[in-house]
């Protein structure tokens, strides 16, 4: 099993949305991804964006490139809602490659944010080989 | 370029020290830079030298540093020249 956590500031993400605005948003989220988020109040959006943040930072050290294997964006992975309503990871291009490359079965996302802070954890089960 | 990737750093890092006292090859993510701030770090280099980091730069080492940072800067610079000319 591999597992990526990653613990984010609200005010940090609150402070480059309003530093980079679009360019923050367009090169770190996908447009479902800002449409939620944006839908709430200015504080309860910072915090949905820094969770977010958090999931794919945490799914990016599951899918961590060794040696020199190229980096990933962050609009690759993705964060959306399972059909029981709780968040769930949709890996994209050269995301999705990484985990089919490390043998990984669907990656686990839990979200939690409050005023302060945001943290998300991520797992992902190497898959058996098949013969 | 440095003088100039220092003052970005200065003004977003959130460095847990002071940037003067970092040496170019002194490891940023050691002296505090979350993985938040390294977005606006890339942000504010792409907007002060007029580049973009393509996906597969964004790797922790890429900006592991003042001397990465440089070296970084000056590789998606001469490969947006190289397309131009």
């Amino acid at each position: 099993m591999s597992v990526g956590l990653d613990l984010v500031r609200v005010r940090d993400v609150a402070d480059a949305l309003a530093r980079f605005g679009d360019r923050y948003t367009a090169r770190v989220f996908t447009s479902a991804e800002v449409a939620y988020c944006a839908a709430a109040p200015a504080p309860l959006a910072a915090q949905r964006f820094a969770a977010r943040f958090a999931a794919k930072e945490a799914a990016r050290k599951v899918l961590r490139p060794a040696g020199d294997a190229p980096g990933l964006g962050w609009r690759e992975v993705e964060v959306c809602r399972a059909p029981d309503g709780g968040p769930a990871l949709r890996l994209h291009g050269a995301a999705a490659a990484r985990a089919a490359a490390l043998g990984l079965g669907d990656l686990a996302v839990s979200l939690t944010h409050e005023a302060e802070w945001a943290a998300a954890v991520v797992t992902a089960v190497r898959l058996p080989a098949t013969s | 370029m440095t003088e100039q990737i220092r003052q970005i750093l200065r003004d977003h890092a959130r460095l847990a020290v002071p940037v003067d006292t970092l040496a170019d090859g002194d490891d940023l993510h050691e002296a505090g830079m979350t993985s938040q701030a390294s977005v606006g770090v890339m942000l504010a280099l792409e907007e002060a030298f007029d580049v973009e980091f393509p996906d597969r730069m964004l790797r922790r080492r890429t900006f592991e540093s003042v001397d990465a940072i440089q070296a970084a800067v000056r590789e998606v610079a001469g490969a947006r020249a190289g397309a131009h000319a």
